[in-house]
């Protein structure tokens, strides 16, 4: 049982603006790119144009002759130097990754990979330059379809290794004891051959996306000092110079790494890339600073993508609606190479499939395939997106399938507030939540039953314009995450997170933390953190992160950890500088600490009008001119948190679709989330968070996806081609929260950056399909465009429609009329 | 994003802007609002050897009347034209058509003129042109010409606009009091039409006396729906002769199949818009 408390002081909970944007929007940024250090050199990479093939020649003679070059190398150049790149969950132990390289030596396994690197005094120079670099390519026949990939026969990514699957990892809740029935395989087929049951099985594909963050990827090395300093646009700092080591060989302490103002990841910039390490290799061999920053176009093919499985959902019921079992078999597309996280961005949905259900036997398994395209890797949300989607989509199948209301059949399945802690079937204890709570706000909000009413009268007037309700009642793991967990995992790597706190003489406050804010806020709703729970005026305080200099430890950003992990990292060290302090409070004050309370920034002897304030305790504790005998002059602390479990927000999402049946276009008319994040720091950060989440999730819904062509070659790789939403395409948000704290960190928060992404996505398709299914459509692929919608509806109504082509470039549209393979198109 | 080297120039008149261009030869490219230039020439799709910018030639921004026309200087960007009285009042067509195009800071850059230049058939402007018959005014080294919009498309990217020319002013006959729509379909708000009509009515007594039809983006250049307008004039505009009408809205188009939108899909979105557009524009 779990309750909802008040907010325990004025700081926490208010919506502050963030402290932090003054500067970043009048142009006080300091992007990578903005860093100019003397002597630099600019460096252009020259990328394979081919998605698999040999190596045969690549003359470098004409660039290397060209103005303002300083140097031009392929992948013979640094062989021995360059390593493989690091994946820090295997997920399988028995085999060797195979090797991922920064710079192809003899094989290209995706388009975009890079195969020659220019260095030259100007990134012009450097841009002309490479044009005149010839590769030479053997084409081999690509691997491009993750299933086919598993053929015998099939060409093989990686030779060495022999076979395009790297593993099946295999999941079943009543091997692994977290349920105590049968195995979910023998509780389907039982369930399909008893008439009291029904099981409802279906394919969907989550397509491949593109992180498209805002800022793109740039390093700077600079070798000239005694230690190396990279300066790059990273979601990971600390792993970043930790694999600087690993992957190189450099002394740790001898690797300096500055992220200055990041401008947005959303996972792509976790990586450890091939381009930072290449930059690094050639600023070491030249002993002059280098620069690299990519083109929009050069960020598309070759930084990560997310997403990219084939599901195969299983659910079995009892005809009265309670669900027997669930099992969630994907296929999932890992690119060329492994990146940082590849093999355990799916797995991750292992534990969060039950999503809020009650599920007695539940079976995962999911089978990684290479494949000669981008590498995928986490994508805000990172595995549970995916699963999540399976999860609410199967309900609504299995709703119709009873004909039940999908709303009222989720509640029948779904863990009650009342029996919280729950350990689920993938093994989670979920401590808190109240899904009964979250729902009937949304659906007050919705007005859930006038919309339903709405439905049945269009239908009946066979209007045009269909309306569709989606939803998603869904939960996720936060706080990535218990370092014994990740051990478990077989991960290189633990989850705690650090944080250090400096008093300064004058009774300013320092905060250093580990979690390195790339567009977050952090600086706002750590000063609010701190201000809270010592006192001090927010104004007071500066967050100082995202320069291994100066923020020493930590574990970065990702995974909606930077709250439930390193805020309570934050928290603990400031009670470790009022427990310091209040020694000395108690000297300064003649009294003893037991008398003492704290509030406020304030020591006072309790019943006494005595008492000193944090900012003077801290001035003579800098002056130690009369401490305590033994005490140290310092009130600085430092706390390392790792947490116990994940913490895990739901919420309620409803949106209203409308379908206009005669173009299949899709709007949303309306759309309302109830979130449950626990206690909030910040709620127009919070705001802000859910906003950008929402855009993403119904982005992948109804507009993005990565295509490829037969040849392996990224087809829509301009923003011409690859459409993201803006605003103008996406309805004011009705927003709104329940408050259930989380009982596993001291702050009751639960993690908010990912839920938005999580929930939208099957509340928008579940939407669509429910406007349309009365005319017999069941499925529509992602993105659910309006020729896909407009197709299911001639299909379902018999009528054979025309093969779209994925892959072709039409006279028109601006970009997209000009193949970039092929740039005949004249254009005045 | 950088692009290849080229020679830059600023004429400040149409002369020498076409001596310019004269002496850059195959290799020269004119520069008007850049919308789409710029992008090609950043990912060094193109590689002019010189860039003549005609944003300095003040002339060419010029909206006018000009007895029963409205003259439109080629330079004059979307958002002024979407927003002048002459045109709101006489050619409310291509007011309401160019509000559609792309976004604000792209209306504030890119020029009536450049667009129509340009001739991508999933432009808006080209249809909207070609169903009013607008004229097209070219300089060249020896005087100016004027094209009629029926010979100006040629083919995708291709107008009538020899080596050599310019492009300078595009002159609207003044359509007063007609009733009209622009109905565009697009994957997301800013992008491209996937396929868009055009709809001008003169609408006499509650039946059609005349109608103008263009179509973007169903063939290689704009298409001029002369079934659709033929089977318009005459009958009521009401839901069911509309409709009737626009199921002609194919003929003689060639659409292009992408991933966005095969063939009959087009065809099909062709009709639907074509009866939206036509019932908008009746009111």
């Amino acid at each position: 049982m779990t309750t909802t408390a008040e907010p325990t002081a004025s700081e926490l909970g208010r919506a502050r603006t963030r402290k932090e944007d003054a500067r970043l929007i009048t142009g006080r940024t300091r992007w990578t790119d903005n860093i100019a250090l003397p002597g630099m050199l600019h460096i252009a990479f020259v990328r394979s144009t081919f998605a698999h093939g040999r190596i045969v020649s690549i003359d470098t003679s004409e660039a290397k002759k060209a103005p303002g070059v300083f140097a031009v190398y392929t992948g013979e150049d640094f062989d021995a130097e360059q390593g493989g790149l690091p994946t820090a969950i295997p997920v399988n132990a028995d085999d060797p990754i195979p090797r991922h390289v920064s710079i192809a030596v003899d094989t290209v396994r995706f388009a975009g990979e890079i195969v020659a690197i220019v260095v030259a005094r100007d990134a012009a120079s450097a841009k002309d330059a490479s044009e005149l670099i010839e590769v030479d390519i053997d084409p081999l026949d690509p691997v491009l379809d993750m299933e086919a990939a598993q053929q015998e026969g099939s060409p093989i990514v990686h030779p060495d290794f022999g076979k395009n699957k790297w593993v099946t990892f295999e999941f079943d809740s009543a091997a692994a004891g977290a349920t105590t029935g049968e195995p979910a395989d023998a509780v389907i087929a039982a369930a399909e051959n008893d008439p009291d049951s029904v099981v409802v099985k279906r394919r969907w594909r989550q397509q491949r996306l593109i992180p498209a963050f805002m800022e793109p990827r740039s390093t700077v090395v600079d070798p000239t000092g005694e230690q190396i300093v990279m300066y790059s646009a990273t979601q990971v700092p600390h792993i970043l110079r930790t694999m600087l080591g690993v992957v190189l060989g450099l002394p740790e302490q001898k690797v300096r790494v500055i992220a200055p103002d990041v401008g947005g990841g959303f996972g792509g910039k976790l990586q450890i890339c091939p381009e930072e390490i290449l930059t690094l290799l050639v600023a070491r061999k030249l002993g002059k600073p280098a620069k690299w920053t990519e083109t929009r176009s050069e960020s598309l093919v070759a930084a990560h993508h997310g997403r990219d499985q084939i599901q195969d959902i299983t659910v079995a019921a009892k005809k009265d609606g309670t669900i027997t079992a669930l099992k969630m078999e994907l296929t999932a597309d890992m690119g060329a190479y492994f990146g940082i996280f590849t093999p355990a961005v799916p797995v991750l949905g292992a534990f969060i499939g039950p999503a809020i259900y009650k599920v007695p036997a539940y079976s995962f398994v999911c089978h990684e395939i290479f494949t000669n395209k981008t590498p995928v890797d986490a994508y805000r949300g990172a595995g549970r997106p995916e699963v999540t989607f399976a999860a609410e989509r199967i309900i609504d199948e299995l709703a119709t399938e009873l004909g039940r209301d999908p709303l009222e059949l989720r509640e029948q399945n779904w863990i009650k507030h009342d029996e919280f802690p729950y350990t689920q079937a993938g093994g989670l204890t979920y401590d808190s939540g109240n899904y009964e709570a979250a729902t009937k706000k949304a659906k007050e909000l919705f007005d859930y039953d006038a919309l339903r009413r709405e439905q049945e009268e269009r239908r009946r007037n066979n209007d045009p314009i269909q309306l569709g309700i989606g939803i998603s009642v869904f939960t996720e793991m936060c706080g990535l995450a218990p370092s014994r967990v990740l051990g478990s995992l077989g991960a290189g790597a633990g989850g705690w997170e650090h944080a250090s706190i400096r008093m300064l003489a004058t009774g300013k406050v320092e905060v250093v933390t580990g979690s390195s804010a790339h567009g977050q806020g952090h600086e706002t709703a750590w000063s609010q953190i701190v201000a809270d729970r010592l006192g001090v005026a927010f104004e007071d305080i500066e967050v100082l992160h995202g320069d291994t200099q100066i923020a020493p430890k930590g574990l970065d950003t990702y995974g909606s950890r930077s709250l439930p992990v390193g805020g309570t990292a934050v928290v603990k060290c400031a009670d470790k500088v009022i427990e310091k302090a209040k020694i000395i409070a108690a000297h300064m004050l003649e009294a003893s600490e037991d008398d003492l309370e704290f509030g406020s920034g304030r020591f006072s002897v309790k019943g006494t009008e005595k008492g000193v304030t944090i900012q003077e305790v801290a001035f003579a504790t800098f002056l130690a001119h009369d401490l305590p005998d033994g005490v140290e002059p310092s009130l600085d602390a430092e706390y390392t948190f790792d947490p116990e479990n994940f913490s895990y927000p739901h919420g309620t999402h409803l949106a209203a679709m409308e379908v206009d049946t005669e173009t299949g276009k899709v709007s949303i008319r309306h759309y309302v989330c109830v979130d449950d994040i626990g206690n909030v720091v910040n709620p127009l950060i919070v705001e802000g968070q859910v906003h950008g989440g929402l855009a993403q999730g119904i982005a992948q819904a109804l507009f993005e996806e990565a295509n490829y062509d037969e040849q392996g070659t990224l087809v829509n790789g301009t923003f011409v081609d690859y459409t993201l939403p803006s605003a103008a395409d996406l309805p004011s948000f009705t927003t709104a929260r329940t408050e259930t704290p989380a009982t596993s960190n001291p702050l009751g928060v639960k993690g908010v950056g990912e839920a938005g992404t999580i929930a939208s996505t099957p509340a928008i398709v579940n939407g669509v399909i429910d406007a349309v299914r009365y005319l017999g459509v069941e499925q529509v692929e992602m993105p659910c465009t309006a020729q896909r919608v407009w197709r299911a509806i001639q299909e379902a109504k018999g009528r054979s429609t025309q093969e779209t082509p994925i892959d072709t470039h039409s006279p028109g549209a601006g970009l997209g009329s000009i193949d970039p393979n092929n740039p005949q198109g004249e254009v005045q | 994003m950088i692009p290849a080297k080229f020679d830059y120039v600023r004429p400040s008149t149409v002369e020498e802007a076409v001596s310019a261009l004269q002496q850059g030869g195959d290799d020269a490219k004119i520069l008007a609002g850049g919308q789409s230039l710029l992008p090609v020439l950043r990912l060094r799709l193109a590689a002019p050897s010189v860039v003549i910018d005609l944003g300095g030639i003040a002339e060419l921004r010029q909206i006018s009347e000009d007895g029963d026309r409205i003259a439109i200087g080629a330079m004059a960007p979307h958002h002024d034209v979407m927003r002048d009285d002459l045109v709101k009042q006489h050619v409310t067509l291509l007011s309401q058509a160019t509000a559609t195009v792309a976004d604000p800071q792209v209306r504030h850059r890119g020029t009536l003129g450049g667009a129509l230049a340009h001739a991508d058939p999933a432009g808006d402007l080209g249809a909207v042109a070609l169903a009013l018959d607008a004229e097209f005014v070219i300089a060249g080294s020896s005087g100016t010409r004027t094209v009629p919009a029926t010979e100006f498309f040629v083919d995708y990217f291709t107008t009538a606009i020899g080596e050599g020319e310019i492009l300078t002013q595009v002159r609207f006959p003044k359509y007063t009091g007609w009733s009209t729509h622009y109905e565009k379909f697009n994957r997301t708000a800013q992008a491209w039409s996937m396929v868009a009509v055009a709809a001008a009515l003169r609408v006499e007594g509650g039946s059609v006396a005349e109608a103008r039809i263009g179509l973007t983006n169903m063939g290689t250049t704009p298409i001029r729906a002369t079934g659709v307008e033929q089977a318009l004039v005459g009958q009521p505009a009401t839901a069911d002769s509309v409709r009737a009408a626009a199921e002609h809205a194919t003929e003689g188009t060639a659409a292009p199949s992408d991933a966005d939108a095969a063939a009959d899909y087009r065809e099909h979105l062709a009709k639907v818009l074509t009866g939206r557009a036509v019932l908008a524009a009746a009111g």
